[in-house]
């Protein structure tokens, strides 16, 4: 009676851990990857369906600003160029905005702050599942690109960082980039934020200038942002994804 | 097949788009549930509110130490329970749920979401279908709503009774679901289900722009994360109740008519 409870609980064991390894190979199958992949066109067609292009990500009062604002990914870029920048008060920094512009652009962290800016407090999502509320005020994407006049050709925002977060990874993977597309670039509420809660943004937090990106998750909002690049396309950058974390398997369309 | 007694009949239980839209149900809950708990691996505590009290979570799982071994705590409110193995330290591993449940085994919030958010459209489409069909046909009116008969509190009593003795209807009486049956159905297909949906939409950034009032329906998007957690484990707890009551009441013949859609009662009894 036991020997046979025994032997059929041996033989459940052994055939869940069958289903559970075919799983794992599935998972790690080009083709169901593909396949799975799918549906983040499908969620982001469905999302600009019902989405106005410039409906606003919810914005909330002075009281509800998180007094611990997690910080994640890069907090302490220990790359030499982004060090000498921190040592001189980022005095020597310059913001650049080029590819497919009609004038490319070089700004200082003071002219960057002369252009028209936007203050919001907005709830920002990191795909790990947590939430924090900050209150962020920046120079506003859109007439900064009107200001070095799109191409016609242009399709995609790249923001090349200064941050090496992955330092095993090959060339161009190493370090943090991320892409959005002119729609969440020309959205009101998409700034390159150079204070938080008030205060100029700490190292942590992607001093001197982050993009917040407010429709998407937390990776979407790519700090230290060095250059700014104009594109017809991604698939000559990094692994081809459109961003660090694209290259490691997330959506490039973080919306959900 | 079972084999059906001489003194039996055959009916028609479920049709043709039940039968499918359950089947494919059950594997995108499957892939769903398992592809979640993957994805809430990746920060396993819940908050409520809009954001994360990180401090103060009202459920977590976390791994201590105790004379220099791991061991996996789970917190609820200010209770704590050792769980090493299961919750928070399993498989000389940190990490929520263990590796057995949760799709793939290791850790890849990345595949995680990949398996999700493909299966989160084949459940919401297959619900459309069921709905939408069995509405249509009038299978919801007809044989999901109790009957005025089946809701008087002395006949409910009777049921609750019955169920606890493991004792099910025969005969005419098992031609239609019994009130239990019939009120577990309905709060899972019109509460439960879309509740999974809703409270997953919720958690969507791009949503929430487009439908602010959806994440403040649940009191903000971190309660509507507890919200999607605590549903889904109320669906695991009608998976469970729901498999026990087939395997004790008659397992060939309803699994059966869940594929064939055919369903033998036995005549002359009760």
């Amino acid at each position: 009676m036991f020997a046979t409870r025994r032997r059929w609980l041996s033989g459940l064991a052994a055939a869940g851990g069958v289903a559970l390894s075919a799983c794992d190979k599935l998972t790690m199958n080009p083709g169901v990857q593909k396949t799975l992949a799918r549906a983040e066109g499908l969620t982001r067609r469905a999302q600009r369906l019902v989405t106005d292009r410039t409906a606003l990500a919810t914005e909330f009062p002075e009281s509800r600003i998180s007094p611990d604002f997690r910080a994640n990914g890069s907090t302490a870029p220990g790359d030499p160029e982004y060090l000498a920048l921190v040592d001189g008060g980022f005095a020597d920094w310059r913001l650049v905005v080029d590819g497919l512009v009609e004038r490319p652009l070089s700004l200082s962290l003071a002219e960057l702050r002369a252009q028209p800016a936007r203050t919001q407090i907005t709830r920002h999502d990191c795909v790990e599942g947590w939430s924090a509320i900050g209150k962020w005020s920046g120079a506003r994407l859109g007439p900064l690109l009107d200001q070095a006049g799109l191409k016609e050709e242009a399709r995609y925002i790249v923001f090349h960082c200064a941050d090496t977060l992955d330092p095993n990874a090959p060339e161009g993977l190493a370090r943090y980039y991320e892409s959005i597309d002119l729609i969440d670039a020309y959205h009101p509420q998409s700034i390159l934020a150079y204070e938080m809660n008030g205060e100029p943004l700490a190292v942590k937090h992607g001093a001197p200038a982050r993009l917040r990106v407010e429709r998407q998750l937390g990776y979407k909002h790519a700090k230290y942002v060095m250059r700014i690049e104009a594109v017809a396309d991604f698939a000559h950058l990094g692994g081809g994804k459109g961003g660090f974390w694209e290259d490691r398997g997330y959506e490039w369309y973080a919306g959900i | 097949m079972p084999q059906v007694p001489s003194s039996s009949v055959l009916i028609q239980r479920h049709s043709l788009v039940t039968r499918l839209t359950h089947w494919i149900n059950v594997l995108a809950v499957l892939v769903l549930l398992t592809s979640g708990l993957q994805i809430f691996n990746a920060h396993p505590a819940l908050y409520w509110g809009d954001t994360s009290t990180f401090a103060r979570p009202w459920a977590a799982m976390v791994a201590m130490e105790r004379g220099g071994e791991p061991v996996g705590v789970t917190k609820i409110g200010p209770a704590m329970f050792e769980t090493t193995g299961v919750l928070g330290f399993s498989g000389d591993e940190v990490r929520g749920f263990p590796a057995w449940i949760t799709l793939p085994t290791y850790r890849s919030l990345a595949d995680g979401r990949r398996w999700h958010f493909f299966f989160a459209w084949v459940f919401a489409l297959n619900g459309l279908v069921y709905l939408s069909a069995n509405i249509a046909s009038g299978h919801v009116r007809r044989n999901l709503l109790p009957g005025r008969d089946q809701l008087g509190p002395r006949h409910l009593l009777v049921e609750i009774a019955d169920h606890a003795r493991l004792r099910f209807p025969k005969g005419e009486a098992a031609r239609r679901y019994n009130a239990l049956q019939k009120l577990t159905y309905l709060a899972v297909i019109f509460i439960l289900l879309p509740m999974m949906v809703l409270t997953g939409l919720s958690m969507s950034p791009g949503m929430n722009a487009a439908w602010p009032w959806l994440p403040e329906l649940f009191g903000g998007r971190q309660s509507a994360r507890t919200f999607h957690f605590l549903s889904a484990s109320l669906i695991v707890l009608f998976v469970a109740v729901h498999v026990l009551m087939v395997l004790v009441s008659s397992p060939l013949n309803s699994l059966g008519s869940m594929i064939t859609g055919r369903f033998a009662i036995r005549q002359g009894e009760d």
